[in-house]
C-alpha cells in the first residue's frame, strides 16, 4: 500500500521526518518497501523574479533579462521563451542544477556574447509535465527565493509499505498513523464522523437471507448527486499512490478505502432492479459481470448481493457493472457491510480476483464503525456532487467483537526477552486502542478494540488426530491460557522495537556437543566426499522431470504426478536423480564438454509415503578416462560405475567380502554390462553398468556413458565394534601366480572366492592381475592370472607344504570354474 | 727405488689417470696386481733373490703394491663419480611434464548448497542442534494446518504449492514448500527440550532469476522452559556472524508476521548494497524469517505452552550462499554445468570444522 506522508499527517501529529518515520514502520513491523520522492531532482530550484527582460542585441528570438533569486544579486539570463518579460514570476535553476526534463547539467553559458548565469525553467524541463509553451508563471506573491517544491507542495515522498495478513487495520493509512502514534512518534488525530440529517426514505432496503453472505450492513442513499470528476486534491490523492480517478462518487469510495481501511460500493439507484438489495449465496448458473470488465460464473459458495436481476456484487470483493455508478447517477445507494473473511479470501482465491476491498475484507475490518462510515461518507458524498440523504438501512447487527486479553507483565521478560516499566507496557496497549480495564501488581487486562481481529481472536485449533485425548485437551487448555497474552506481548515489544531486546547466546549443556549427524544421515555426506575425492561434480539438481523421460528410468505412478506443474517438463516425480544426471550430461554435451563425472545425492520417489522417498547416491560418468603423455585415453566402462559403487559402499563400513553382484539390473542400463550389487539375495544396496544404447541416443547422452545408484536407506548402520588386535606375523608372506584357463563366460569373482576359501587362514589376498582372451588360447577360453598371497603365521612354510597348497589352489579352481592350469 | 719398479710405477699410474672406465680400470689392476700381473710377478720374483737383498727388495715391492692399489681405489672413485653423474644425466626427466591423474575423472567438488549445509551443521551443531530430516513429498498438515495456516489464509499465496494426486492422513498431498514441517514431525516425535536443525529440498511454484521451482531452507527449533526471544537474537546473531566470518556483523532484528510464530521477526544483516560488501555500508538485507513458536503450534502437537516454549527460523540456503560467495544468478545452481560446478566446487577434502573455519 503506498501513501503519500501528507496524507499521513492528515491523522499524524508529528515533527518527524519520512525517514525517521521509515525506520520507525520497518521496526514495529510495517515494513517499508519503497520512498518516492518526485521533489528530490527539484530541490534547488528556487522562485525568481525577472527585474527586466529586454530584447537580445544580437539575436531576434532571445531575451536577455535580469532575474532576481532572492540572494542580494542580479543574475543575467539569456531566454528563449516568448512569455519571458519584466516582472515575471518564474523558477530558476543555476549552473551545477540536474535539468530533469532535457537531462542535462547546467553550466554558465555564453549565448551571441550575453552571458547566462542561470536559466528559467518550463514545467516540461523541471520533469512536470509537456508544458513547453514557455517559462513557468507563479503569482506575484511568491515568495523569491524560497524553494519551488515547497511552494508547490511537490515535497511529499510516498511511501510504500508490505501489510502483514494479519494487519487488516494497518491497510489504512489512518491504522499506519496509529501505530505510528503508538510507537512515540507523534499525536494520532482524532476522527469522528459528523451527524447526518436524513430527508427522505430510503428507496432500497436491506434484506440478509442468508447470514454466511452478510452478517451487519447498512446503507443509505443520497439523491439529487451530481457525478463528475471529482475535485483535484482527491484526484491527486489517488493518482499518488497509483490508483486511478474514476469519478467523485467512486473516488470516494476508495479515498474511504485507503483512508480508513474500510470499503464501500456505491450502487446507482435508478439501475437497481426492484427495492431490496439482498445478501446471499450465489445460485449455480448464476453470473456477475464485474466493474473489471470480466464475467465470473459464480458458485453456491460465493456471497452475493443481489437485486430482483441477479448478482450485482461479489459482496467484499468486486462490484458488479451494471448497477455500478456513472457519470449519469443522480441517485446513490452507500453500501457498508461486514463479511466472513474466510467466505472472502475463498471466493477471491477461487475467482482469482485481487482488489483493494478483498485484501481488506479478508484480513477482518473494525468491527463496529460502520454507521460512523456510513455517515462520513455520506457528509464526502454531499459536499462533493451535492445531493440530500435518505434515512438508513440497516440488516443483521453489530458483532459480538467485545473481548478481553490479561497480560501478566514478568511474561514479557518470561518470554520476550524484556524487562519494561508497566506503565511504558500500557502506555503502548493504551496508544493502541486498548483500554485497561483491570489493573493488578503484576498483570494489566485490557479490552481489545474493534479494528484488532488479530488480538485475542477465537482460537481454532488442528490438532494432531494421533494424540492422547488427554494430551490433546491439556494442551489446547495451555494454547487458549497464554495466546492472547502472547498477541499482547508482541505488541508491547515491537512497538518499541526489537532492538531494544538483549541478546542471549543460547546456553549449550555442554560445551562439546554430540553428534549432530546420526551415522546414517553421516551416510549421505560421506557417500557426497567418496564421489567427488573420485573426481565426480557433486550436483544439485530438480525432483522432478518430464514424465517421458522419468519414464526411461524407472516408475511413473499417476500418484507422483504433479497436478498443477509448473512447466510441462516438470511434472513428474523422478524414480531417481539419475535421469536428471543423464540430461544434465546430455546439456553439457551440448555446449561441447562431453566428458563429465556428475554426481548427486537426492531422492528418487516410490510412492507419497516417507518411506517411498529414497535417498540415491547417483553418479554417471561419460567418455574417457583422460589422456596424458603416459597412457592413452581408455574409454570408460561399466566397471568404472562399479568402483565409484564399491568405493563409496567400504567408506560408508558395508562389509564388502559379503557382497554379490548379480546380473539383473534394471532396463536404463545395457543388459550385458550392468550389475546389482546385493547384501543377502535380498537386499539391493546399488545398480550400476553402462547406460542403455537406446536411452543415451533418445536423451542425447554422450554413447558408452556409465552410471550408478547407491540406495544409501538400504545401506545397514555400520556396527561400531572395537577392531581386533592386527596379526603382525614375523614370517615373509610368499607369493605364487597361477595362470588358469576358463571358459569366457565363468564369472572371475566365483574363481577368486574358490581361490580365496581354500585355506583362509594361511591365504590373505587373491588378485586377479591378467586377463587375456586371443588366438594362442583355444576357442572359446581366456586366461586368468592370479596372484596368492600365503601369509605363514608361526613357521616359514617349507616348498613341499607350498606345494601342497598349490595343488589345493588348483583343484578348487577346476571344481569352481572348471579352470586347468595354462602351461 | 730400483729402476723397474719405479718404472712400474710411473707407467702403471699414467695408465690409471689415462683410464676413462670402469672396464680400462679393472684391465690395469689385472696387469699389474692379477695372477700373471707385473707385480704380482715382481712379488713372486722375490725367492730368487739373493738373501741379502731380499729383504730390502721385498719391502719396496710391497710398498709399490700398497701405492698402485691405493692409486686404483682412487682412480675407482673417480670413475664411479663419474659413471654415475653419467647415469643420472641419462635419467634425466621433463619435470614441466603434468602428473599423471590419480582419480578416474580429474578434480571433483562439493555442490556450494551442500557445502552450506555442512558449513550449517557445524555451527550449529556448536550450539547442541541435531540435524533431523524429512519427506519432500508431505501433506497439508504438516505443511500448513498444523502450523496455524488454515486453508483460507492469506500466507498460503505467497506460496504457490505444487499439489500431487492423493492424500496423505487424509489431507492433500504437496510438495513442502518449507521446511517447517519438520517442526511439526519433530514435536510429535519426541518430547522436549528440543533443539533441531532441518536443512532440505523445497519446492514453489515460481521461477525467475531469483527464484527456482526447487530451492533449498534451513529450520530450526529450539523448545525448552524459558527460551527467550532474547536467546533467539542470540543464537541467530552468532550463527550468521560465524557463517559469515564476520565478529562486527550488523545484525537487526524488525517485528514481522508468520502464522506459526509470535512475536516473529524478520531477521535482516548489514550490507553495502552497491558493492555487495557484508557488514560495511549502511544498507540492511533480509536474510531469515524467525519468531517464538506459536502456541497453537504448540498446541497441535500436543505440547502444553503454559509449560514449553522456544524459537524458530527458517531461512534460504541458496540465498545465504549467494551472498557468502558473490554469486549474483540463481539459476545455474541447479543445472549441473560442470564449467559452474568446477568454479564453484569446494575441495570435498576441505570439510568444513570449528576448528579449521568454515
Amino acid at each position: 500500500m503506498k501513501f503519500q506522508l501528507s496524507w499521513l499527517k492528515e491523522y499524524l501529529d508529528t515533527d518527524a521526518s519520512v525517514d525517521e518515520i521509515a525506520t520507525t514502520l520497518n521496526a514495529i513491523g510495517i515494513e517499508v518497501e519503497g520512498i518516492e520522492n518526485a521533489a528530490a531532482a527539484l530541490a534547488s530550484f528556487r522562485i525568481a523574479r525577472v527585474i527586466e527582460a529586454v530584447q537580445h542585441p544580437n539575436a531576434d528570438r532571445l531575451r536577455q533579462l535580469r532575474v532576481d533569486l532572492g540572494d542580494g544579486r542580479e543574475y543575467s539570463v539569456v531566454c528563449g521563451a516568448p512569455n519571458a518579460r519584466t516582472g515575471l514570476v518564474g523558477v530558476a535553476a543555476l549552473p551545477g542544477d540536474y535539468i530533469p526534463g532535457t537531462d542535462v547539467t547546467l553550466k554558465v553559458g555564453e549565448i551571441r556574447g550575453v552571458k547566462s548565469e542561470a536559466m528559467m525553467l518550463s514545467k516540461r524541463e523541471m520533469g512536470l509535465g509537456d508544458d513547453h509553451s514557455g517559462i513557468v508563471e507563479l503569482p506575484e506573491d511568491a515568495a523569491i527565493g524560497s524553494r519551488y517544491v515547497d511552494y508547490a507542495g511537490l515535497d511529499d515522498p510516498i511511501l510504500e509499505i508490505k501489510v502483514t495478513p494479519n494487519r487488516g487495520d494497518a491497510l489504512a493509512i489512518r491504522g499506519v498513523a496509529r501505530d505510528l502514534a503508538a510507537a512515540g512518534l507523534g499525536t494520532l488525530k482524532p476522527w469522528s464522523a459528523p451527524k447526518i440529517a436524513s430527508v427522505y426514505e430510503t428507496p432500497l432496503r436491506w434484506q440478509i437471507e442468508d447470514p454466511r453472505a452478510c452478517t451487519w450492513v447498512v446503507g443509505r442513499a443520497i439523491r439529487g448527486v451530481k457525478n463528475g470528476p471529482s475535485p483535484q486534491w482527491l484526484q491527486d490523492r489517488l493518482t499518488g499512490i497509483g490508483l486511478r480517478p474514476i469519478s467523485a462518487l467512486v473516488d470516494v469510495t476508495n479515498w474511504f478505502t485507503f483512508a480508513l481501511g474500510r470499503p464501500l460500493h456505491v450502487f446507482d439507484v435508478a439501475k437497481v432492479k426492484g427495492s431490496t438489495l439482498s445478501m446471499r449465496m450465489a445460485r449455480a448458473g448464476e453470473e456477475l459481470h464485474g466493474l473489471n470488465g470480466k464475467t465470473y460464473a459464480l458458485t453456491d459458495e460465493d456471497g452475493i448481493i443481489a437485486d430482483a436481476a441477479g448478482p450485482e456484487a461479489l459482496g467484499g470483493i468486486l462490484g458488479g457493472e451494471p448497477s455500478g455508478c456513472d457519470e449519469t447517477t443522480t441517485e446513490v445507494f452507500i453500501e457498508c457491510a461486514l463479511f466472513d473473511p474466510v467466505r472472502i479470501a475463498l471466493s477471491g482465491r477461487r475467482h482469482n480476483i485481487f482488489t483493494d476491498a478483498r485484501a481488506r475484507n479478508e484480513r477482518g475490518l473494525d468491527q463496529a464503525m460502520l454507521p460512523a462510515a456510513l455517515d462520513a461518507a455520506t457528509a464526502m458524498i454531499v459536499e462533493l456532487c451535492g445531493g440530500e440523504p435518505s434515512t438508513v438501512s440497516e440488516a443483521g447487527s453489530e458483532p459480538l467483537w467485545r473481548r478481553e486479553a490479561t497480560l501478566r507483565l514478568p511474561r514479557l521478560a518470561e518470554l520476550g526477552g524484556l524487562m519494561l516499566p508497566p506503565h511504558e507496557a500500557e502506555g503502548r496497549l493504551e496508544r493502541l486502542g486498548f483500554t485497561v480495564t483491570a489493573r493488578g501488581a503484576d498483570r494489566l487486562t485490557v479490552a481489545v478494540p474493534p479494528w484488532r481481529n488479530d488480538i485475542a481472536a477465537h482460537i481454532v485449533l488442528d490438532q494432531d488426530p494421533r494424540l492422547d485425548p488427554e494430551r490433546a485437551r491439556v494442551a489446547a487448555e495451555g494454547c487458549a491460557a497464554v495466546e492472547a497474552e502472547c498477541d499482547l506481548i508482541e505488541e508491547v515489544l515491537r512497538l518499541g522495537g526489537l532492538d531494544a531486546v538483549p541478546s542471549v547466546s543460547l546456553p549449550v549443556a555442554s560445551p562439546v556437543p554430540l553428534p549432530s549427524l546420526e551415522p546414517k544421515q553421516v551416510r549421505a555426506v560421506l557417500a557426497r566426499r567418496v564421489l567427488a575425492a573420485r573426481g565426480m561434480q557433486d550436483s544439485v539438481t530438480y525432483g522432478f522431470l518430464e514424465t517421458r523421460i522419468a519414464a526411461m528410468f524407472g516408475e511413473t505412478p499417476e500418484a507422483l504426478h504433479l497436478e498443477n506443474p509448473i512447466a510441462s517438463d516438470l511434472d513428474q516425480m523422478r524414480p531417481t536423480p539419475l535421469a536428471s544426471l543423464a540430461m544434465a550430461a546430455a546439456r553439457n554435451a551440448a555446449r561441447g564438454f562431453a566428458d563429465v563425472a556428475l554426481s548427486e545425492v537426492g531422492g528418487g520417489y516410490r510412492d507419497t509415503s516417507p518411506a517411498g522417498q529414497l535417498a540415491i547416491a547417483c553418479g554417471l560418468r561419460a567418455g574417457s578416462s583422460p589422456a596424458n603423455w603416459a597412457s592413452p585415453a581408455r574409454p570408460l566402462d561399466a566397471l568404472d560405475a562399479k568402483g565409484d559403487v564399491l568405493a563409496v559402499l567400504e567408506a560408508l563400513g558395508v562389509p564388502m567380502a559379503a557382497l554379490q553382484v548379480t546380473a539383473d539390473a534394471p532396463g536404463h542400463y545395457h543388459p550385458g554390462r550392468s550389475g546389482v550389487l546385493r547384501q543377502g539375495p535380498k537386499v539391493v544396496l546399488a545398480q550400476f553398468g553402462q547406460l542403455h544404447p537406446g536411452l543415451c541416443a533418445a536423451l542425447d547422452v554422450p554413447a558408452g556413458a556409465v552410471g550408478f545408484e547407491i540406495f544409501l536407506d538400504a545401506i545397514p548402520e555400520p556396527k561400531r565394534r572395537k577392531k581386533s588386535a592386527p596379526e603382525l606375523s614375523a614370517f615373509q608372506p610368499v607369493r605364487r601366480d597361477f595362470a588358469f584357463l576358463v571358459d569366457a563366460d565363468a564369472p572371475a569373482d566365483k574363481l577368486l572366492r574358490a581361490v580365496s576359501a581354500v585355506e583362509r587362514t594361511l591365504i590373505t589376498e587373491v588378485v586377479l592381475f591378467d586377463r587375456y582372451a586371443g588366438d594362442r588360447l583355444p576357442e572359446g577360453k581366456v586366461s586368468l592370472a592370479v596372484q596368492v598371497t600365503l601369509q605363514p603365521r608361526d613357521k616359514t612354510l617349507t616348498d613341499a607344504e607350498i606345494e601342497v597348497v598349490a595343488a589345493r589352489i588348483v583343484a578348487a579352481a577346476a571344481k569352481a570354474v572348471g579352470a586347468t592350469l595354462r602351461g | 727405488m730400483t729402476d723397474d719398479l719405479s718404472a712400474l710405477a710411473a707407467s702403471t699410474e699414467a695408465e690409471l689417470a689415462a683410464a676413462a672406465d670402469l672396464r680400462a680400470l679393472d684391465a690395469i689392476r689385472v696387469g699389474v696386481l692379477g695372477k700373471s700381473g707385473a707385480l704380482t710377478a715382481l712379488l713372486k720374483g722375490l725367492g730368487a733373490i739373493p738373501a741379502e737383498q731380499r729383504k730390502e727388495r721385498g719391502a719396496a715391492v710391497n710398498a709399490l703394491k700398497t701405492r698402485l692399489e691405493a692409486a686404483i681405489e682412487a682412480r675407482r672413485a673417480v670413475l664411479d663419480a663419474a659413471a654415475l653423474d653419467a647415469r643420472l644425466a641419462a635419467e634425466k626427466l621433463d619435470m614441466t611434464l603434468p602428473p599423471r591423474p590419480t582419480a578416474p575423472g580429474g578434480t571433483g567438488g562439493i555442490h556450494p548448497i551442500n557445502r552450506t549445509i555442512e558449513e550449517l551443521t557445524a555451527i550449529f551443531g556448536a550450539m547442541g542442534f541435531r540435524v533431523v530430516e524429512g519427506p519432500d513429498i508431505e501433506g497439508d498438515w504438516y505443511n500448513f494446518a498444523a502450523l496455524n495456516i488454515p486453508d483460507h489464509h492469506p500466507a498460503r499465496q505467497d506460496q504457490d504449492t505444487f499439489y500431487l494426486p492423493g492424500m496423505v492422513d487424509g489431507r492433500r498431498t504437496v510438495l513442502r514448500t518449507q521446511t517447517s514441517p519438520l517442526q511439526i514431525r519433530t514435536m510429535i516425535g519426541q518430547e522436549p527440550p528440543i533443539r533441531i536443525i532441518a536443512p532440505g529440498r523445497t519446492y514453489r511454484s515460481d521461477h525467475d532469476a531469483t527464484h527456482s521451482p526447487m530451492f533449498h531452507q534451513v529450520e530450526g527449533l529450539v523448545i525448552d522452559r524459558g527460551i527467550t526471544l532474547g536467546h533467539l537474537k542470540g543464537c541467530l546473531t552468532d550463527f550468521l556472524r560465524a557463517f559469515f566470518g564476520i565478529a562486527t556483523l550488523p545484525v537487526r532484528f524488525r517485528s514481522s508476521y508468520f502464522p506459526f510464530t509470535e512475536p516473529s521477526m524478520e531477521v535482516d544483516i548489514g550490507w553495502n548494497r552497491k558493492t555487495g560488501e557484508l557488514g560495511a555500508g549502511t544498507d540492511w538485507l533480509e536474510i531469515l524469517g524467525s519468531g517464538m513458536v506459536h502456541p497453537r503450534v504448540l498446541a497441535n502437537c500436543g505440547l502444553d505452552a503454559r509449560e514449553w516454549q522456544g524459537f524458530a527460523f527458517g531461512m534460504g540456503i541458496e540465498r545465504i550462499t549467494m551472498l557468502k560467495h558473490g554469486m549474483a544468478d540463481l539459476r545455474p545452481f541447479f543445472e549441473a554445468d560442470t564449467r559452474w560446478l568446477s568454479h564453484y566446487g569446494t575441495s570435498p577434502l576441505q570439510t568444513p570444522s570449528l576448528h579449521e573455519g568454515v
